[in-house]
Protein backbone atom coordinates (compact mmCIF):
# COMPACT_ATOMS: atom_id res chain seq x y z
CA UNK A 1 0.00 0.00 0.00
CA UNK A 2 0.91 3.44 -0.63
CA UNK A 3 1.68 5.78 2.37
CA UNK A 4 -0.29 9.17 2.31
CA UNK A 5 3.43 10.57 2.40
CA UNK A 6 4.51 9.83 -0.96
CA UNK A 7 1.31 11.66 -2.24
CA UNK A 8 1.97 14.52 -0.57
CA UNK A 9 5.69 14.44 -1.56
CA UNK A 10 5.01 14.00 -4.95
CA UNK A 11 2.65 17.28 -4.27
CA UNK A 12 5.99 18.93 -3.05
CA UNK A 13 8.13 17.62 -6.08
CA UNK A 14 5.62 19.41 -8.35
CA UNK A 15 4.84 22.42 -6.11
CA UNK A 16 8.94 23.12 -6.44
CA UNK A 17 9.29 22.18 -10.09
CA UNK A 18 6.73 24.56 -11.30
CA UNK A 19 8.08 27.25 -8.79
CA UNK A 20 11.68 26.86 -10.44
CA UNK A 21 9.49 27.30 -13.83
CA UNK A 22 8.61 30.54 -12.43
CA UNK A 23 12.33 31.57 -11.80
CA UNK A 24 13.59 30.33 -15.29
CA UNK A 25 11.40 31.34 -17.31
CA UNK A 26 10.40 35.04 -15.92
CA UNK A 27 9.77 36.42 -19.41
CA UNK A 28 7.97 34.70 -21.04
CA UNK A 29 4.46 35.06 -19.83
CA UNK A 30 3.16 31.81 -21.24
CA UNK A 31 5.44 29.58 -19.35
CA UNK A 32 4.94 31.75 -16.52
CA UNK A 33 1.03 30.80 -16.90
CA UNK A 34 1.76 27.51 -17.34
CA UNK A 35 3.97 27.41 -14.28
CA UNK A 36 1.17 28.74 -12.52
CA UNK A 37 -1.56 25.81 -13.76
CA UNK A 38 1.35 23.44 -12.84
CA UNK A 39 1.03 24.96 -9.14
CA UNK A 40 -2.27 24.54 -8.55
CA UNK A 41 -1.97 20.88 -9.89
CA UNK A 42 -0.16 19.98 -7.19
CA UNK A 43 -2.00 21.62 -4.26
CA UNK A 44 -4.95 19.64 -5.76
CA UNK A 45 -2.86 17.03 -5.46
CA UNK A 46 -2.90 17.29 -2.17
CA UNK A 47 -6.12 18.29 -0.91
CA UNK A 48 -7.36 15.12 -2.89
CA UNK A 49 -4.49 12.86 -0.84
CA UNK A 50 -5.65 14.49 2.29
CA UNK A 51 -9.59 13.84 1.39
CA UNK A 52 -9.24 10.38 0.46
CA UNK A 53 -6.78 9.27 3.84
CA UNK A 54 -9.19 10.80 6.05
CA UNK A 55 -12.34 10.15 4.71
CA UNK A 56 -13.96 13.29 3.96
CA UNK A 57 -15.46 14.32 0.74
CA UNK A 58 -14.99 18.11 1.87
CA UNK A 59 -11.51 17.95 -0.18
CA UNK A 60 -12.75 16.89 -3.33
CA UNK A 61 -15.17 19.69 -3.27
CA UNK A 62 -12.03 21.89 -3.17
CA UNK A 63 -10.20 20.67 -5.67
CA UNK A 64 -13.85 20.94 -7.96
CA UNK A 65 -13.93 24.74 -7.10
CA UNK A 66 -10.10 25.63 -7.34
CA UNK A 67 -10.55 24.11 -11.06
CA UNK A 68 -12.99 25.84 -12.09
CA UNK A 69 -10.74 29.24 -10.34
CA UNK A 70 -7.82 27.85 -12.75
CA UNK A 71 -9.93 27.81 -15.92
CA UNK A 72 -11.65 30.99 -15.57
CA UNK A 73 -7.99 32.20 -14.70
CA UNK A 74 -6.32 30.81 -17.48
CA UNK A 75 -9.15 31.80 -20.28
CA UNK A 76 -8.93 35.49 -18.54
CA UNK A 77 -4.87 35.67 -18.60
CA UNK A 78 -4.89 34.35 -22.27
CA UNK A 79 -7.24 37.01 -23.17
CA UNK A 80 -4.94 39.20 -21.40
CA UNK A 81 -2.11 37.96 -23.86
CA UNK A 82 -3.64 38.59 -26.73
CA UNK A 83 -4.68 41.56 -26.30
CA UNK A 84 -1.00 42.95 -25.03
CA UNK A 85 0.25 41.19 -28.21
CA UNK A 86 -2.14 42.96 -30.29
CA UNK A 87 -0.84 46.36 -28.93
CA UNK A 88 2.80 45.64 -28.33
CA UNK A 89 3.36 42.78 -30.03
CA UNK A 90 5.37 41.27 -27.36
CA UNK A 91 4.96 39.00 -24.08
CA UNK A 92 7.78 39.51 -23.18
CA UNK A 93 8.09 40.68 -19.50
CA UNK A 94 10.81 42.87 -19.44
CA UNK A 95 9.15 44.88 -22.37
CA UNK A 96 5.89 45.60 -20.55
CA UNK A 97 7.60 48.36 -18.28
CA UNK A 98 4.97 51.47 -19.47
CA UNK A 99 3.41 51.45 -15.76
CA UNK A 100 7.28 52.08 -14.79
CA UNK A 101 6.47 49.90 -11.74
CA UNK B 1 5.66 -4.49 -5.71
CA UNK B 2 1.99 -5.01 -6.46
CA UNK B 3 0.33 -3.44 -9.73
CA UNK B 4 -1.30 -0.75 -7.60
CA UNK B 5 2.03 0.49 -6.38
CA UNK B 6 3.25 0.12 -10.00
CA UNK B 7 0.63 2.21 -11.20
CA UNK B 8 0.76 5.17 -8.97
CA UNK B 9 4.79 5.19 -9.10
CA UNK B 10 4.28 5.10 -12.48
CA UNK B 11 2.23 7.45 -13.04
CA UNK B 12 3.77 9.77 -10.26
CA UNK B 13 7.00 9.63 -12.42
CA UNK B 14 5.28 10.55 -15.35
CA UNK B 15 4.18 13.81 -13.73
CA UNK B 16 7.38 14.53 -12.26
CA UNK B 17 9.32 14.36 -15.98
CA UNK B 18 6.17 15.96 -17.64
CA UNK B 19 6.34 19.61 -15.33
CA UNK B 20 10.51 19.17 -15.63
CA UNK B 21 9.66 19.13 -19.11
CA UNK B 22 7.39 21.84 -19.49
CA UNK B 23 9.66 24.58 -17.32
CA UNK B 24 12.85 23.51 -19.39
CA UNK B 25 11.84 22.63 -23.27
CA UNK B 26 12.57 25.97 -25.53
CA UNK B 27 9.15 25.88 -27.67
CA UNK B 28 5.99 26.61 -25.89
CA UNK B 29 3.79 24.48 -28.22
CA UNK B 30 6.14 21.48 -26.40
CA UNK B 31 5.75 23.06 -23.50
CA UNK B 32 2.01 22.93 -23.82
CA UNK B 33 2.05 18.98 -25.05
CA UNK B 34 4.21 18.83 -21.76
CA UNK B 35 1.42 20.33 -19.20
CA UNK B 36 -0.96 17.94 -21.36
CA UNK B 37 0.96 14.88 -20.56
CA UNK B 38 1.44 16.00 -16.83
CA UNK B 39 -2.32 16.96 -16.46
CA UNK B 40 -3.32 12.94 -17.82
CA UNK B 41 0.03 11.69 -15.15
CA UNK B 42 -2.26 13.41 -12.26
CA UNK B 43 -5.45 12.19 -13.40
CA UNK B 44 -3.91 8.63 -13.14
CA UNK B 45 -2.18 9.58 -9.61
CA UNK B 46 -6.17 10.60 -8.60
CA UNK B 47 -7.54 7.51 -9.78
CA UNK B 48 -4.91 5.43 -7.18
CA UNK B 49 -6.72 7.95 -4.80
CA UNK B 50 -10.01 6.84 -5.73
CA UNK B 51 -11.44 10.25 -6.86
CA UNK B 52 -12.27 8.69 -10.22
CA UNK B 53 -14.54 12.15 -10.76
CA UNK B 54 -11.73 14.90 -10.46
CA UNK B 55 -9.81 12.42 -12.39
CA UNK B 56 -11.91 12.24 -15.48
CA UNK B 57 -12.61 15.99 -14.72
CA UNK B 58 -9.41 17.00 -15.10
CA UNK B 59 -9.05 15.49 -18.44
CA UNK B 60 -12.27 16.73 -19.79
CA UNK B 61 -12.05 19.83 -18.60
CA UNK B 62 -8.26 20.86 -18.79
CA UNK B 63 -6.63 18.68 -21.24
CA UNK B 64 -9.78 19.11 -23.29
CA UNK B 65 -10.63 22.76 -23.41
CA UNK B 66 -7.59 24.62 -20.96
CA UNK B 67 -5.54 23.10 -22.46
CA UNK B 68 -6.50 23.52 -26.30
CA UNK B 69 -7.29 27.22 -25.22
CA UNK B 70 -3.31 27.41 -24.66
CA UNK B 71 -2.17 25.62 -27.34
CA UNK B 72 -4.71 28.11 -29.71
CA UNK B 73 -2.77 30.83 -27.98
CA UNK B 74 0.59 29.75 -28.49
CA UNK B 75 0.10 29.12 -32.33
CA UNK B 76 -1.34 32.89 -32.84
CA UNK B 77 1.19 34.42 -31.29
CA UNK B 78 5.05 35.20 -33.41
CA UNK B 79 6.84 35.12 -29.95
CA UNK B 80 10.89 35.34 -30.13
CA UNK B 81 11.73 32.49 -28.53
CA UNK B 82 15.82 33.03 -28.53
CA UNK B 83 15.12 36.63 -26.49
CA UNK B 84 12.85 34.72 -23.71
CA UNK B 85 15.32 32.40 -23.07
CA UNK B 86 18.05 35.27 -21.86
CA UNK B 87 19.22 34.79 -18.57
CA UNK B 88 17.38 31.15 -18.51
CA UNK B 89 21.21 29.46 -17.39
CA UNK B 90 21.95 32.75 -15.01
CA UNK B 91 18.97 32.10 -12.75
CA UNK B 92 19.24 28.10 -12.80
CA UNK B 93 21.48 28.02 -9.83
CA UNK B 94 19.38 30.58 -7.97
CA UNK B 95 16.09 28.40 -8.89
CA UNK B 96 17.64 25.68 -8.30
CA UNK B 97 18.77 26.40 -4.70
CA UNK B 98 15.07 27.98 -3.71
CA UNK B 99 13.51 25.25 -5.07
CA UNK B 100 15.45 22.53 -3.01
CA UNK B 101 15.10 24.45 -0.11
CA UNK B 102 11.25 24.71 -0.40
CA UNK B 103 11.05 20.87 -1.56
CA UNK B 104 13.00 20.05 1.15
CA UNK B 105 11.18 21.97 3.84
CA UNK B 106 7.82 20.32 2.61
CA UNK B 107 9.42 16.78 2.22
CA UNK B 108 10.67 17.07 5.97
CA UNK B 109 7.28 18.61 7.73
CA UNK B 110 5.55 16.12 5.62
CA UNK B 111 7.69 13.23 6.93
CA UNK B 112 7.74 14.49 10.42
CA UNK B 113 3.85 14.80 10.94
CA UNK B 114 2.30 12.28 8.48
CA UNK B 115 4.34 9.28 8.73
CA UNK B 116 2.02 7.65 11.25
CA UNK B 117 0.63 4.39 11.47
CA UNK B 118 -2.91 5.59 10.76
CA UNK B 119 -1.91 7.32 7.43
CA UNK B 120 -0.18 4.35 6.11
CA UNK B 121 -2.45 2.61 3.93
CA UNK B 122 -5.70 3.98 2.16
CA UNK B 123 -9.19 2.74 2.84
CA UNK B 124 -10.17 0.78 -0.36
CA UNK B 125 -14.04 0.99 -1.14
CA UNK B 126 -15.97 -1.83 -2.68
CA UNK B 127 -16.98 -1.78 -5.77
CA UNK B 128 -20.65 -0.54 -5.23
CA UNK B 129 -19.52 2.85 -3.82
CA UNK B 130 -20.04 5.71 -6.01
CA UNK B 131 -17.68 8.67 -6.19
CA UNK B 132 -19.49 10.88 -8.51
CA UNK B 133 -22.23 10.11 -6.34
CA UNK B 134 -20.83 11.09 -3.31
CA UNK B 135 -19.25 13.95 -4.47
CA UNK B 136 -22.73 15.11 -6.31
CA UNK B 137 -24.45 14.38 -2.77
CA UNK B 138 -22.51 16.74 -0.69
CA UNK B 139 -22.28 19.87 -3.87
CA UNK B 140 -25.36 19.62 -4.34
CA UNK B 141 -26.71 19.57 -0.31
CA UNK B 142 -23.75 21.80 1.70
CA UNK B 143 -22.09 23.71 -0.76
CA UNK B 144 -24.57 24.88 -2.90
CA UNK B 145 -24.25 28.23 -2.67
CA UNK B 146 -20.66 27.82 -3.42
CA UNK B 147 -21.27 25.88 -6.09
CA UNK B 148 -23.74 28.81 -7.90
CA UNK B 149 -20.84 31.32 -7.22
CA UNK B 150 -18.53 28.99 -9.07
CA UNK B 151 -20.96 28.74 -11.96
CA UNK B 152 -20.89 32.68 -11.68
CA UNK B 153 -17.45 32.85 -11.52
CA UNK B 154 -17.53 30.93 -15.01
CA UNK B 155 -20.20 33.30 -16.64
CA UNK B 156 -17.66 36.45 -15.48
CA UNK B 157 -14.22 34.77 -16.86
CA UNK B 158 -16.31 34.05 -20.62
CA UNK B 159 -17.59 37.94 -20.22
CA UNK B 160 -14.00 39.74 -19.32
CA UNK B 161 -12.40 36.96 -22.00
CA UNK B 162 -14.60 38.34 -25.11
CA UNK B 163 -15.08 42.14 -24.39
CA UNK B 164 -11.40 41.78 -24.05
CA UNK B 165 -10.52 40.29 -27.15
CA UNK B 166 -13.60 41.78 -29.44
CA UNK B 167 -12.18 44.09 -32.03
CA UNK B 168 -14.72 46.88 -32.32
CA UNK B 169 -16.14 47.30 -35.76
CA UNK B 170 -13.93 50.15 -38.21
CA UNK B 171 -15.61 52.70 -40.16
CA UNK B 172 -14.54 51.29 -43.42
CA UNK B 173 -16.89 47.89 -42.72
CA UNK B 174 -19.83 47.92 -44.04
CA UNK B 175 -21.34 45.66 -42.45
CA UNK B 176 -25.15 45.97 -41.14
CA UNK B 177 -25.01 46.50 -37.22
CA UNK B 178 -27.13 43.59 -35.76
CA UNK B 179 -28.76 45.46 -33.26
CA UNK B 180 -30.47 47.97 -35.80
CA UNK B 181 -31.34 44.63 -38.15
CA UNK B 182 -33.34 43.14 -35.73
CA UNK B 183 -35.46 45.98 -34.60
CA UNK B 184 -36.51 46.99 -38.20
CA UNK B 185 -39.83 46.80 -38.52
CA UNK B 186 -42.29 46.69 -41.52
CA UNK B 187 -43.63 50.13 -41.43
CA UNK B 188 -40.07 51.49 -42.24
CA UNK B 189 -39.46 49.33 -45.62
CA UNK B 190 -42.29 48.51 -47.35
CA UNK B 191 -45.35 50.84 -48.39
CA UNK B 192 -48.02 49.66 -49.84
CA UNK B 193 -50.09 51.60 -52.17
CA UNK B 194 -53.32 51.46 -53.60
CA UNK B 195 -53.80 51.06 -57.23
CA UNK B 196 -56.63 51.04 -59.25
CA UNK B 197 -57.07 48.17 -61.07
CA UNK B 198 -57.40 48.57 -65.20
CA UNK B 199 -60.46 48.49 -66.88
CA UNK B 200 -60.09 46.22 -70.34
CA UNK B 201 -60.77 47.71 -73.31
CA UNK B 202 -63.00 45.82 -75.20
CA UNK B 203 -62.20 46.09 -79.12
Amino acid sequence: MIPLAHYLVLGAILFALSFIGIFLNRKNLLIILMSIELLLLAVNMNFIAFSAFLGDLGGQVFVFFILTVAASEAAIGLAIIIVLFRNWSTINVTDLESLKG
Amino acid sequence: MTFYQLTFYFFASVVVLAATAVVTVKNPVKAALFLVLAFVGASGVWLTLQAEFLAIVLVLVYVGAVMVLFLFVVMMLDIDIAAMRAGFTRYLPLGLVIAALLAGELVFVVKGTFSGEEFSSLQMLGADYSNTKALGAVLYTDYVLVFELAALVLLVAMIAAISLTHRKRSASNKAVDPAIQVVVRKEDRLKIVDLKSEKRVSS
